[in-house]
């Protein structure tokens, strides 16, 4: 297929603003929901900003339905308000003067309907998302997860080709979050065109979205289905947000130096060269002196350095080579009297160890 | 070695105050409160003077036998016409120089803010070299459409505009330059053009500022003096204005002088009343 009959958002482009750069290339096909996951100040609100034209690409292009809507070679640029794109802010940023009603009726108004006819959809996004009585209230006078619908209506309501969420869910508490969520969840797979959310929040990524980018300093990091993400996160940040460990290394065969000291035996897949290694918290396990291991299972000394209650159990920030995050229960911890400075041994499976390169964590290349 | 400190004495309520409040001492130094009074008295002994010496009794017939309700009338109109006028070209005026850039902004922005600390009766004079029968376009106002402005209520209105303006410019620009941009960055993605976007978010979100200006650009009109006895004159029920009438009245009948004064007077507090929340509040304000 060319470029100008791919169906959905095609961005292949850099913005810069200021020290920073965006370098991002990325596709999203309609009735794709795209979780853009990444760190403060990675470039997520600003790739929003870019796609929404509220600031121009410096190189590259956006297309939208095969229309380009910026093209920094070129020079084309469609404005904004041109752009058939729904953009819900993360702070709604629902006009406070205007009565909800009249906020969901403001894109078709402004899109040149008539009074009536930009009331009557109005009235029918409104009534899609449960609205109705709130229809004469003012923004000031709705709960958080009433605002956030309300935002979504508005968005809607102008009929967009596309559709950007910028951390839909942030500005609630966590009561609300999860009720929102499951809603806007539904909401967002009855909408035809595709769909970009951005979060740092990974649950709100795994859950709402259908495949993950991972953002960080400007660039996509990593790419691929929340599955894939969740199991083999490609740098320490997202391995952290999905609480695993994660150790770089060098592979061969059935054994991996690790790079910041230690090494591991692993399932033989034959694997050479640099690799990462995913372990999850709860698949090591902690005694008090050295236990007897078979070859298949790796063994080795470390210094706790700190202990967390997370609700059910117990996370331990463990030094050695290497390093670990190991959860266990609070009855071990108590049953092995386990406190900051004490000298344990970890021990895990060699078949709990995920190993994989750097170029399988990610479609990387954009290459789908 | 210092001497040992003294303590004072702490009052009930005053405990309960510095408690509330977490402040500290809040009696005044002697240093600071002397020119305070005497500033307060200033401001305060003149005006109470003239509500004590107002001949209360004759009021009515004082009033009503001078020329104080043709004046009170042109003053009214006059300058909520200018005021109009402000709004309708001054708002524009307040959203270029608060929302766009280009090389000489800067130079603008003084220019038009210049009639604010500009002798009125400068203005005055200004008017008359650009507008008078013999100024640079008010001769060809003459010549071409048979049209005089000096010394009419034109004139009145024109010398009002110039003064009272910038006031409505400045409020107006510091509102639209400290507003949240978000909501007009929403309004684009909903599809919203430049001048929509204007009319129906910018606007109304300045509302409060777009009335407090208004209300302070009519309030200096009201009051203009300079500028409106040199361009315009004083013509009784023609050009003569409140301030000007007050002025002509001090001389003739001192009475109606400050019975006319008085009316300006309570219109500058309702004026005040109005704006409480904008300027009453001190620092706290906004």
């Amino acid at each position: 297929m060319t470029p100008s009959t791919v169906p959905g958002l095609v961005a292949d482009a850099e913005v810069t603003r200021g020290d920073f750069s965006l370098r991002v290339a990325l596709t999203a096909a309609p009735g794709e929901v795209v979780g853009v996951l990444g760190p403060n100040a990675a470039g997520k609100s600003t790739l929003l900003s870019a796609i929404a034209g509220l600031t121009p690409v410096s190189a590259g292009h956006i297309l939208l339905d095969g229309q380009v809507v910026d093209d920094a070679n070129s020079g084309t640029f469609l404005e904004a308000a041109q752009r058939p794109v729904g953009f819900v802010f993360q702070d709604y940023r629902l006009f406070p003067h205007l009565s909800v009603v009249d906020n969901v009726a403001f894109s078709p108004r402004a899109r040149g309907h008539g009074r009536a006819a930009a009331r009557t959809a109005a009235d029918h996004w409104l009534t899609r998302l449960g609205l109705t009585e709130f229809s004469h209230r003012r923004p000031a006078d709705l709960s958080g997860g009433q605002a956030q619908r309300v935002a979504l209506a508005r968005a809607l309501a102008g009929n967009p080709a596309l559709l950007l969420l910028d951390e839909p869910l942030s500005a609630l508490d966590a009561r609300t979050r999860l009720d929102v969520q499951t809603e806007l969840k539904r909401h967002l797979s009855d909408f035809a065109g595709p769909c970009l959310l951005v979060t740092h929040d990974p649950l709100e990524a795994l859950v709402l979205a259908d495949r993950l980018l991972v953002l960080e300093h400007g660039q996509i990091v990593q790419e691929g289905t929340p599955a894939q993400v969740a199991r083999r996160p490609a740098t320490e940040y997202v391995a952290k947000l999905v609480g695993l460990n994660l150790y770089a290394g060098t592979a061969d065969g059935a054994h991996v130096t690790l790079t910041g000291g230690g090494h591991f035996v692993v399932p033989d897949h034959h694997q050479r060269g640099e690799v990462l290694v995913a372990l999850r918290p709860s698949a090591v396990v902690v005694s008090p002196h050295r236990p007897d291991v078979s070859s298949a299972r790796n063994a080795w000394p470390a210094t706790i350095a700190g202990l967390t209650l997370l609700t059910d159990r117990v996370r331990l920030d463990l030094r050695g080579h290497p390093s670990a995050l190991v959860d266990v229960t609070p009855a071990a911890v108590a049953e092995l009297g386990l406190g900051a400075g004490d000298q344990v041994w970890l021990s895990t499976k060699a078949t709990e160890l995920e190993v994989y390169s750097h170029a399988d964590s990610a479609d990387q290349g954009m290459g789908h | 070695m210092s001497p040992p400190a003294a303590p004072s004495k702490l009052s009930r309520r005053e405990r309960k105050r510095r408690a509330m409040s977490g402040g500290g001492s809040r009696s005044v130094p002697a240093p600071l409160l002397a020119p305070a009074l005497v500033a307060t008295a200033f401001l305060v002994v003149p005006l109470a003077g003239l509500v004590l010496r107002a001949p209360w009794g004759d009021a009515w017939s004082i009033l009503h036998g001078s020329d104080a309700a043709q004046a009170l009338q042109l003053s009214l109109w006059t300058s909520t016409v200018a005021t109009a006028i402000s709004l309708l070209v001054g708002v524009p005026l307040a959203w270029v120089l608060a929302r766009t850039d280009f090389p000489g902004l800067r130079l603008l922005r003084a220019l038009v803010t210049l009639p604010l600390v500009l002798p009125p009766v400068v203005g005055g004079v200004a008017l008359l070299l650009a507008f008078g029968r013999n100024g640079f376009l008010g001769r060809y106002l003459d010549q071409w459409f048979g049209i005089t402005i000096p010394f009419s209520p034109t004139a009145v209105i024109m010398a009002e505009t110039f003064v009272a303006m910038p006031f409505l410019v400045v409020t107006v620009e510091g509102a639209l330059r400290s507003a949240d941009r978000g909501f007009e960055e929403a309004a684009a993605t909903l599809g919203a053009q430049r001048m929509t976007v204007f009319r129906r978010v910018t606007v109304p979100l300045v509302a409060p500022s777009l009335g407090a200006g208004a209300v302070l650009c009519w309030a200096r009109a009201l009051g203009e003096f300079g500028a409106t006895i040199t361009f315009a004159g004083s013509f009784p029920g023609r050009t003569q204005t409140m301030p000007i009438a007050v002025y002509y009245a001090l001389e003739t009948d001192p009475d109606a002088a400050i019975l006319l004064s008085l009316v300006l007077l309570l219109v500058s507090v309702v004026v005040l009343v109005t704006l409480r929340d904008k300027w009453l509040r001190g620092g706290t304000a906004q």
